[in-house]
């Protein structure tokens, strides 16, 4: 059995209708059992990039294996986990926390999506460890930023996926929660998981990343932090911009409620 | 009296059967509609009605059922749209107001030219009280296939709605789902096609759905919040088409019409009333 849990980007390009090239000749590739960070501006195109590699928009070049599979075929078997962007969630919808930690099992049931015990336990689990379990029964649109990182969070371990992408996790986020949800993702790579995050926090990046993709409209650098997370190359990803944040400093660690 | 307003349309055969068919398309309605607010669709809806026109006068020429013409059609313009946005650069509501209108005015223009014994006023604004057995076996029908399949996929339908992102992350077959939401919406119109008629139908198919959602967070609730409102609207519906000779479609959209403003007002957490209040109150929480 050969299973690398790494996903494989080749040369990836994306137009939206009306627009201009969002990614083009993007190329990378993700490494199993690292924290990698996608670095990039705002517009750089780090969301197109996940909506490439999860398939939820038809790339005009290119392709994607995760894990050596094609795209489906890596989700039937549930071998990824999207955290969506804040923006993209419809937080009117009539669904509570519960309901949508319990939508990260439906690929594991029956046609009907009739919960087993191990589902409830399960979702259980998952929303005891982001530290929601009191939230439970709270209509989605009635949780603060942090609680909605970690509700859809608490979905994506549910879905027990050993790949797991976030978009922006950290944004509306305050400084605990951020802390917090790093503590996890420190967890689940040390027990085998592999980690795409896309941020512009810069600050923390090197607390917790092992690794990092440099992007604005293609992959500028990709390797080990240490290499690629330079004063050089971020000028060079956001175009000169100064790049300074004390944010780092006041991360204390302090676990979810 | 009251009683008697309730009592004596039942004397009439006609009228016990225009409730009941009613009461049942008022249901079917009500749970489609419920996805079809949250999905966003309601013009999808309008489009769907609008398009079936070719499609009964099609089936009336040809002498099949006329569900069957009606389903073609609908579903044949959704397929169309589809097609449309896909291969062109226009927004979606350009490209359904194209293909709605377009199919419709064929079928204004069909229903001159094939002779047949169809009353256009009776397509565009439906017909319960002189509703045929033949008829309402297709609507029956049409209306327990809607119900069967939503039951039965009543969840991964909710998540396409709410979330076809993670569907398709979870390996779901999305583009299924789509094609089984429209197919479970032009199979509804055609449910409701003889009680509502083609211009007043997606007023059934859109209206409890939206009244609900102000009443309530949770999906279940919201259904049969739905479903209350639409059979209440339907049966007194006819009751008020009976006695004041008004066209049965037209008094359950005034119904529930009038439901909606009701739940606009007064819904305990999203009413306008409720929301002055707490603006005055400024107290930006929940419950
Ligand atoms: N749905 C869309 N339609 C058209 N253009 C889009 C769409 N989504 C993103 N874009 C454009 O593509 C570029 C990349 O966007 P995005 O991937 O969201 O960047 P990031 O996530 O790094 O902020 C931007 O110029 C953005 O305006
Ligand atoms: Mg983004």
């Amino acid at each position: 059995m050969t299973q690398t849990l790494g996903i494989t980007v080749d040369n990836i390009s994306v137009t939206y209708t009306n627009s201009r090239l969002a990614l083009y000749d993007a190329s990378c590739y993700v490494k199993p059992g690292n924290i990698t960070a996608l670095v990039g501006p705002n517009g750089g195109g780090k969301s197109t990039l996940f909506k490439s590699i999860m398939g939820f928009l038809e790339p005009n070049q290119g392709k994607v294996n995760i894990s050596g599979l094609p795209i489906h075929q890596a989700q039937k078997k549930q071998l990824v986990a999207y955290v969506p962007q804040a923006d993209e969630v419809d937080w009117n919808f009539p669904v509570s926390v519960w309901d949508v930690v319990m939508m990260g099992r439906y690929g594991y049931m029956n046609l009907f999506r009739i919960p087993s015990a191990k589902d409830r336990r399960l979702v259980k689990e998952s929303l005891t460890r982001v530290g929601m379990m009191d939230f439970k029964d709270r209509q989605i649109g009635e949780l603060s930023g942090g609680q909605k990182k970690r509700a859809f969070l608490a979905r994506a371990l549910a879905q027990e996926a050993k790949i797991m992408l976030l978009d922006e996790p950290f944004t509306g986020v305050d400084v605990k929660t951020e802390k917090a949800i790093i503590d996890l993702l420190l967890q689940l790579r040390d027990s085998g998981h592999t980690i795409l995050i896309s941020t512009h926090d810069l600050a923390s990046i090197s607390t917790f990343c092992n690794r990092v993709i440099l992007l604005n409209q293609t992959i500028l650098a990709s390797g080990k932090t240490e290499a690629v997370f330079t004063e050089e190359n971020l000028a060079m990803t956001f175009g000169g911009l100064p790049i300074r944040s004390k944010k780092a400093e006041k991360i204390n660690t302090i676990g979810f409620d | 009296m009251l009683l008697d307003w309730i009592t004596e349309p039942l004397e009439y055969g006609f009228m016990v059967k225009a409730l009941w068919v009613s009461a049942f398309v008022g249901i079917v309605c009500a749970v489609l509609s419920c996805y079809i607010t949250l999905k966003g669709w309601s013009l999808m809806g309008d489009a769907v009605a609008h398009a079936v026109v070719p499609g009964v006068v099609v089936a009336y020429a040809l002498g099949i059922p006329f569900a069957v013409g009606a389903f073609l059609f609908g579903f044949g313009a959704t397929v169309a749209i589809g097609y449309v946005k896909e291969n062109t650069r226009l927004k979606e509501d350009a490209v359904i107001g194209v293909v709605f209108t377009g199919f419709f005015a064929f079928g204004l223009m069909l229903s001159t030219k094939i002779p047949s014994n169809i009353d256009l006023f009776h397509i565009l604004f439906g017909n319960v009280l002189g509703i045929s057995q033949e008829d309402i076996i297709q609507t029956l029908i049409a209306g327990f296939i809607t119900l069967l399949v939503i039951l039965l996929r009543r969840k991964d339908l909710l998540l396409f709605c709410f979330d076809p992102n993670h569907a398709k992350a979870i390996g779901l077959n999305t583009t299924f789902m789509y094609y089984t939401l429209l197919l479970v919406l032009a199979l509804t119109i055609v449910t409701a096609l003889q009680t509502a008629g083609i211009i007043l139908v997606v007023a059934m198919l859109v209206t409890p759905g939206a009244t609900a959602y102000l009443l309530s967070d949770r999906f279940d609730r919201m259904l049969a919040i739905a479903v209350g409102t639409s059979l209440l609207s339907s049966i007194l519906g006819v009751y008020l088409s009976y006695h004041l000779d008004a066209p049965t479609g037209a008094c359950i959209v005034v119904l529930l019409t009038l439901l909606f403003v009701a739940a606009m007002i007064f819904a305990p957490k999203y009413g306008l009333l409720r929301r002055s209040c707490s603006k005055i109150e400024s107290d930006g929480g929940y419950q």
